[in-house]
């Protein structure tokens, strides 16, 4: 920061001459996340490690969250922005169910929703620094979108984002794709472990200890955080 | 009355000779002419009910609602003009979503309370505005269990076990003070509730009603029109109750 302006800016953000500079740099940041499709519907998978730079600085920090009965986000990126997304999802469908005409926002809606949000920030040059992830079960089947700090968004079957793109998305294509209707949840868990295991091994800013989330006709489940084995050396 | 031609009774921000001010009292009076609305704090939540009357045939029904939800785990229900009781409850839910805003977790009923308590007073300080003509009924289950405060029109609120305002107050009143609050279930107060507003329906001055019954349990901790089935049976004890009322009396 340069202390010596003469500007009477009192801006809230970090002012550097007349320019004010907004968010250019996430700080305490959540790493990969996944999510597709299986016979039942959507599976995601986030790990809880929040790191600082390099630090793993807080290692129990959940990254999937309900809005609704139906839906679920994980996030990756700045953790505070995250927070403060969730925040504006919570905020969002207690506005909507005071509405009370049976209506609820569903995946489809909450996943534009974020999108407009997103791009309206990054048109303030002011970005949300996320990717996430909208997982949900809406009119039948299975609803996976993605949206980032870009406001680019779209749906896919399979989605990772991050590291995982390199380290993750290839596993998925190659088990799930052309199979959707066929994965079984046991072989979904099963290719979510196989995938995180991948990323711990492989993504320095990863963490051995995850939670996983399935949204079904029944509603979403997410789980407890849980590890998977690892063998460093034969 | 004796308030009316003194010019006391004009200005919200005058006091008459004996110290009262006129138009609070007026608007209290706007109050007492409303279908009843009661409120009923058992250890396992809160039950609201009101007699909402339906002053017209082409109506929707269940339109015109005068419980409604704030926040997820508040309910108010009001009594008095509707216009001014949807002004209240606005301002309810612009509070709770301040207080969620700032501190990140659910407004408590005291704080809520006590800020509508704030605002409905400052009405009764300008000469430019007039007082409201409605009272709120708020339950709620925060951290502290289950809660019900009443916000009058002059601004004052109290923690109640079990409250009533509207035409049928009274006579509420005296049925909310027979009831044992303290050891009944949840399930015993929506039917107490709902047998109440019956009771208390006049049936001589106002012909056509609608029973609207809410509730806050502790178990989900969200405000909620009480189920559909649990509703009529309740309302169908109700009816019954005041049959047997009825045959007695003949």
């Amino acid at each position: 920061m340069n202390f010596d302006n003469n500007n009477n800016n009192n801006n809230f953000y970090e002012s550097v001459g007349n320019v004010t500079k907004q968010t250019t740099r996430p700080i305490v940041t959540g790493t990969s996340i996944i999510g597709f499709k299986y016979r039942d519907g959507i599976m995601i998978a986030a790990d809880n490690l929040a790191s600082y730079g390099s630090l793993a600085r807080f290692k129990s920090v959940e990254r999937i969250f309900p809005v609704g009965e139906f839906t679920c986000i994980a996030g990756s990126g700045d953790l505070s922005d995250f927070q403060y997304i969730k925040h504006l999802l919570e905020s969002l469908m207690i506005k909507e169910n005071y509405i009370d005409d049976g209506h609820v926002l569903t995946a489809p809606h909450i996943h534009e929703y974020l999108t407009q949000i997103l791009y309206g920030r990054r048109s303030k040059l002011n970005p949300l620094w996320n990717s996430l992830i909208i997982g949900g079960f809406h009119d039948g089947e299975g609803y996976l979108g993605y949206a980032d700090l870009l406001g680019t968004a779209h749906k896919s079957s399979t989605i990772a984002t991050g590291l995982g793109t390199q380290l993750m998305h290839p596993l998925l294509r190659k088990s799930v794709e052309g199979r959707e209707n066929e994965v079984t949840e046991e072989e979904a868990i099963e290719i979510v472990n196989d995938c995180m295991r991948v990323s711990y091994y492989r993504d320095a800013r990863s963490l051995n200890k995850f939670q996983r989330a399935k949204i079904t006709a029944k509603g979403f489940e997410i789980t407890e955080p849980y590890s998977v084995d690892v063998v460093w050396h034969e | 009355m004796s308030s009316i031609g003194t010019g006391y009774d004009i200005s919200v921000s005058t006091y008459s000779p004996d110290g009262r001010v006129f138009q609070v009292e007026y608007a209290s009076k706007a109050v007492d002419n409303s279908g009843t609305a009661i409120g009923l704090r058992v250890n396992e939540g809160v039950v609201l009910a009101v007699e909402k009357l339906v002053h017209s045939k082409l109506l929707v029904p269940r339109s015109n609602r005068r419980i409604q939800t704030v926040d997820t785990h508040i309910g108010v229900a009001t009594a008095g003009l509707l216009a001014d009781s949807r002004h209240i409850i606005n301002r309810v839910r612009e509070e709770a979503q301040s207080f969620r805003d700032i501190y990140k977790y659910q407004v408590p009923g005291k704080t809520i309370a006590d800020r509508v308590g704030q605002y409905v007073q400052a009405y009764t300080l300008y000469s430019s505005v007039r007082p409201f003509g409605s009272s709120a009924i708020i339950g709620i289950v925060d951290n502290g269990g289950p809660h019900l405060y009443m916000v009058e029109p002059s601004g004052v609120y109290w923690d109640y076990f079990g409250c009533a305002v509207g035409k049928g107050k009274q006579a509420a009143k005296t049925e909310i003070e027979k009831l044992k609050l303290s050891e009944m279930s949840i399930l015993d107060a929506v039917k107490d509730a709902a047998r109440i507003i019956y009771a208390v329906h006049d049936n001589a001055k106002d012909k056509e009603f609608e029973l609207e019954l809410s509730w806050i349990t502790k178990e989900s901790g969200k405000h909620q029109f009480v189920p559909k089935e649990i509703a009529e049976e309740a309302e169908g004890l109700a009816k019954e109750s005041l049959n047997q009322e009825e045959m007695k009396d003949d």
